[in-house]
């Protein structure tokens, strides 16, 4: 089982953004269960939505705690909220900011971690050029697929144009294609870096 | 067709599939998702013919159920925790009254203090009423359960409720295979109402009845849910043999054979109980799950089957009686009546506290070393409430608790917040 967790605030479509998860999974011929923190719909509040993934009957309903992934869809929350509690040493962190993930003032958290699973995507900006709205959700998806390798381009792809209809989807789908070719040439970039 | 869809979505689709012809709800969480999917089918036409009754309360919502369903129609209405509450006379009339009627609850906490997360508080608050009370364990369940509603509402002339976890089930997405049109047909056939207003063949329903005839027609209630732990299962078997979905049923049980120690529990909890049976289970532990579909009517007698191998019983409960204890431990108690199996009651996932798999590992391993008390609240935090002990012994004006509680949780988080500084 792969176990995302993903945090934000009101507004940000984090709930979508599992869901639409949960549906590329689906689409992909794999179980997927994706539900919300349960808190009261605030914009602005933090919020918290999970998604798993599995190939066979997911059964439990405990939030994620042990997540293989943490999404950080508000790089404001990293001073606010526990994001990263229950992540082992060989999980995936996804944050959205245009700044490098050294950048970001940690301290010794990350010590142990898989620096090739650590990383940023500029997932707002991505989503003004794009879809001209502040909504970093389907681009971070995009980001997902490239980082994990857990879903492919293709399913979130088809998922975000069935859940955004139109010119919206179109929209969509091009910051989720964005973000999946700017995390690629990073870890490229770096593949080439340790290389030399 | 199996589709990655949410709880509410699916069961508004199922409904829509049994074709109410009244559809009449007053919006509250979590069951509000439903209830706009069914409203929107209407307006859009794709539900039809049906009218959907947009009502001024919950009150209002029972009461526009009972009179539709009282003139032949096959009426459909959902609620959860205080607006459960506010239709509770109504309710009462339903069942009464013997009407059909069909109500999804999706299961919350009862305030105050308010809170809309999920317990079964609401569901427990009716217990008496006279409505059938199935609960799902999961969304395909809760989808299969209307369908299995309906038909079982409408051949005993009894209302049913079908309650399924709000949030937890209710806002979770997942794989549900929605039945299909033909399918439903054949399971549901058209209402045929034992009593029906019609200005044709004029009848009175809801007379006055005094302590001549008062008793009798409670008790004809009482043998119309026996009459349900017969067709309860029977429909369940019926409906598996189309669909191959093991979905409804009195009871279900879980790697119960040969176990020493068995879980009971209603809802969506089920799901998370299994796989700590599992884990214990490679632990070398002999624990099972029993899960109970149907509460009203309980099966005592399935009950008292499934727990006989067992020498301790556990039941995990989202509700207690407030000054004595367990609600569905109560009736496993009655089912078990005569046996040598030591109880055990864990109050659990109160107002939306997450269970987890962690903390019933532990409620097993307790309860397997015989070290578990006879009433237990699971991850219950006794140093806060110790803390307001002593502040309401510390002085008469120690205020409200609710509050209190929870200014001191921010303050004790407030000192071990962990994360970048």
């Amino acid at each position: 089982m792969f176990q995302v967790r993903i945090h934000g605030r009101g507004g940000q479509g984090v709930v979508t953004a599992a869901e639409i998860l949960a549906v590329a999974a689906f689409d992909e011929g794999r179980r997927a269960q994706a539900f919300p923190s349960f808190g009261s719909e605030r914009t602005g509040a933090p919020v918290v939505s999970y998604c798993r993934i599995d190939d066979r009957e997911i059964r439990t309903r405990e939030p994620v705690m042990e997540p293989d992934a943490v999404i950080v869809q508000d790089v404001t929350l990293l001073h606010q909220v526990d994001l990263f509690s229950g992540l082992s040493k060989d999980g995936f962190v996804l944050v959205n900011t245009s700044k490098n993930f050294s950048e970001l003032g940690f301290g010794d958290e990350f010590v142990g971690f898989r620096p090739e699973r650590l990383m940023t995507c500029p997932a707002t900006e991505i989503a003004i050029e794009h879809v001209g709205r502040p909504l970093p959700n389907a681009a971070l998806l995009g980001a997902f697929a490239a980082l994990t390798d857990q879903i492919s381009l293709g399913a979130i792809d088809v998922a975000v144009r069935e859940r955004f209809h139109g010119v919206v989807g179109e929209r969509n789908a091009a910051a989720v294609g964005a973000a999946y070719a700017f995390v690629t040439s990073k870890e490229q970039e770096a593949i080439r870096a340790s290389s030399n | 067709m199996l589709r990655q869809i949410e709880g509410s979505r699916a069961v508004a689709e199922t409904v829509a599939l049994c074709r109410p012809e009244v559809v009449c709800a007053y919006p509250i969480s979590p069951q509000t998702h439903i209830i706009e999917a069914v409203g929107a089918m209407v307006k859009a036409g794709t539900l039809t013919p049906c009218e959907f009754i947009n009502v001024e309360s919950e009150f209002a919502a029972m009461s526009v159920a009972i009179g539709a369903s009282a003139t032949g129609a096959r009426a459909y209405t959902a609620t959860a925790s205080q607006g459960l509450l506010f239709m509770m006379e109504a309710v009462y009339n339903a069942a009464g009254l013997g009407l059909p009627i069909v109500m999804t609850l999706a299961n919350r906490a009862i305030g105050a203090p308010i809170n809309i997360w999920n317990d079964h508080s609401d569901a427990m608050a009716v217990r008496d009423s006279g409505w059938i009370q199935l609960f799902a364990e999961t969304n395909q369940e809760a989808a299969d359960l209307h369908v299995q509603a309906f038909r079982l509402a409408e051949e005993l002339s009894v209302p049913v409720m079908v309650c399924m976890d709000g949030f937890i089930l209710t806002h979770a997405v997942e794989g549900v295979d929605i039945l299909d049109q033909a399918f439903v047909d054949s399971f549901l056939p058209p209402y045929e109402p034992r009593q029906v207003l019609d200005t044709a063949d004029p009848v009175s329903i809801g007379a006055m009845v005094g302590p001549e005839a008062f008793e009798e027609v409670r008790y004809l209630a009482h043998l119309r849910q026996l009459d349900a732990l017969e067709r309860i299962p029977a429909l369940a078997m019926e409906f598996a043999q189309a669909t191959g979905r093991d979905s409804g049923g009195l009871l279900r049980n879980y790697r119960t054979e040969d176990a020493d120690v068995i879980i009971v529990a209603l809802g969506s909890v089920l799901g998370t109980i299994k796989d700590a049976v599992d884990i214990r289970r490679e632990a070398g532990e002999r624990v099972g799950v029993v899960g109970i579909t149907s509460f009203r009517p309980f099966p005592g007698d399935a009950v008292r089957a499934a727990l006989s191998g067992a020498s301790r019983v556990v039941i995990v409960e989202k509700a207690f009686s407030i000054g004595f204890g367990g609600v569905l431990s109560t009736d496993v108690a009655m089912a078990l009546q005569g046996m040598s199996v030591g109880l055990r009651t864990v109050v659990a996932g109160l107002g939306g506290r997450s269970i987890t798999r962690r903390s019933l590992e532990g409620v097993i391993d307790a309860a397997v070393r015989d070290e578990l008390a006879n009433l237990t609240f699971l991850d219950l935090d006794h140093d806060a409430v110790n803390r307001e002990r002593s502040r309401m012994a510390a002085t008469r004006r120690s205020g409200p608790s609710a509050e209190n509680l929870l200014r001191d949780r921010d303050h004790v988080t407030s000192h071990t917040a962990k994360g970048p500084a």
